[in-house]
This record gives structure tokens, C-alpha cells and sequence, in this order.
């Protein structure tokens, strides 16, 4: 049995101009993969804890393009978009990722790959980012993020203390 | 860590203390780039050594990495609340599948 500890998402820096990601999911890749690639279904957990999915469109080919928008808990919308570079269906997906906020800084190439071991799915999501300044500022975006949150928690303490 | 011999480096003395020959063995480079590397990564404080007999043993210094887990760890965060969700959609996933086969 897989300890729970693997279903935490581990970030590695492999090297100055790239992040890897890796999650086991209980499930097989062809549901992994469904959820990845289907935009209603996307919509449901990209945003995590920090807001709402208000855009996600994928078109699922070769040069087709994609692009998510979230509206954070605090009000500001932030969005991404890209390019299919290459397409293994349920295997491989390598997309470029450009961050609205950011658009001159050039964008990651992203490689996610899918591997089932007894209906189990390992994901590794890897980036290469085009300097080590875009790739720390994604790292740093976490930190903003993780602020927001307790900025978020601190106002609810307030409103319950008031 | 942009050179990837030097990440491969720390990638096996986090297996635990080791002397030069063993990099160099496992490695498979000459000497004097092994030792390079390791005077790279001495003068930046990831790699820390200590003299035992006649041997130099090389290991990991914990305290050194750990700025850089620390300062991964929000964004490791956020991935993780986002597969979180992501669970409970392919446990609907699972349910449905699970469902539509037995109706067949």
C-alpha cells in the first residue's frame, strides 16, 4: 500500500531554470488524464484553495491553444495561456505556458507525463523556464499565494472577532 | 546548480557521507573535475567535509539547503491544494466509471 505521504505534490528544482512536480493519484491515467484535459472538469481544481476557475479552454491538438483564468479570493483575475506542442494521448502532453501577468518574461515548456503502475498514476509535471529570474519568480508566486491565504485567514479571525 | 554534475553530486551524497574516490567511481569523471565541482559547491556551503584518517569525506549541508526547501515549500503548497481537488474529481470519475460498467 502506497503511504499517504506520496499523494503530497514534491517540487524539485532539477536545475536554475527548471522546476519538476511530481503526484500519485488512485486512479488510473486515463481518468488522470481526462480530468487534466477536460475543460469542465479543470475548472473544478486548477484554482486549488485560491479562487475560482472563470475561463478554461483547451483545444486538445497539435497548435491548438489553451487558456485558464482565475479570480483569486482577493478579487485580482490572473491568467495563463499556451500551446500544444505535442500530444500522446492518457501519455505525454508538452505545452507552452505564458503568464498574463508577465508576458515579456517569456514562457515555461511544459512536459506532463502520465505512468500507471497498478491503476495508480504517477504525474510528473516538468518546466523549463527560459531564465533562472522566470523560473525563482514562479517559485516566489507560491509565496504570494500562500500570503493571500493567510492575509484570507487573518480576515476571517477578524470578522469572528468582530 | 546549473552545472548537472554538481546536482548529480548532491543527488548521491544525499545516500550519506562519502570520500572522493567513491565520487569519482560513481560519477565516472576524472579527479580533477570531481574535485572542481566539490570546491564549487564547498564555497557556497551545500557540500561540507571533514578529514577522517586519510581520507576526505564529503556530505550534505542540511542547514544550506534548507533556505531553498523553505522557500519552495509555498509553491509546493499550492500544487498540493490543487491535486487535492483534483482527487476528489477522480474519485467522482472512479464512481461513474465504476457505475457504468455494471450497467452494461
Amino acid at each position: 500500500m502506497a503511504a499517504t505521504s506520496s499523494r503530497a505534490a514534491k517540487v524539485t528544482l532539477p536545475t536554475d531554470d527548471q522546476i519538476l512536480i511530481t503526484r500519485e493519484f488512485d486512479a488510473p491515467r486515463h481518468l488522470v488524464y481526462q480530468a487534466w484535459t477536460t475543460p469542465e472538469l479543470v475548472k473544478r481544481w486548477w484554482s486549488g484553495q485560491r479562487g475560482e476557475v472563470t475561463i478554461c479552454e483547451i483545444d486538445l491538438r497539435v497548435g491548438g491553444t489553451w487558456r485558464y483564468v482565475m479570480t483569486a479570493n482577493a478579487g485580482f483575475e490572473v491568467g495563463f495561456h499556451g500551446e500544444y506542442r505535442e500530444i500522446v494521448p492518457e501519455e505525454r502532453i508538452v505545452y507552452t505556458e505564458v503568464f498574463e501577468g508577465m508576458p515579456d518574461a517569456g514562457g515555461t515548456l511544459n512536459t506532463a507525463t502520465f505512468t500507471e503502475i497498478d491503476g495508480r498514476t504517477m504525474l510528473t509535471l516538468l518546466s523549463l523556464c527560459p531564465s533562472q529570474e522566470v523560473r525563482d519568480a514562479i517559485i516566489d508566486s507560491g509565496m504570494e499565494g500562500g500570503m493571500q491565504e493567510q492575509m484570507d485567514d487573518l480576515e476571517q479571525i477578524a470578522i469572528s472577532l468582530g | 546548480m546549473a552545472e548537472p554534475r554538481r546536482r548529480q553530486i548532491l543527488d548521491i551524497l544525499a545516500g550519506g557521507e562519502l570520500p572522493v574516490n567513491d565520487l569519482v567511481r560513481l560519477l565516472g569523471l576524472a579527479q580533477p573535475q570531481v574535485s572542481k565541482h566539490l570546491r564549487v559547491l564547498r564555497e557556497v556551503e551545500v557540500v561540507a567535509v571533514r578529514d577522517e584518517g586519510r581520507q576526505r569525506l564529503y556530505r550534505i549541508n542540511g542547514r544550506a539547503l534548507k533556505p531553498i526547501y523553505d522557500w519552495v515549500k509555498p509553491y509546493e503548497r499550492s500544487w498540493s491544494e490543487r491535486f487535492d481537488r483534483l482527487d476528489l474529481v477522480l474519485d467522482e470519475l472512479k464512481t461513474k466509471e465504476r457505475a457504468d460498467g455494471s450497467d452494461e
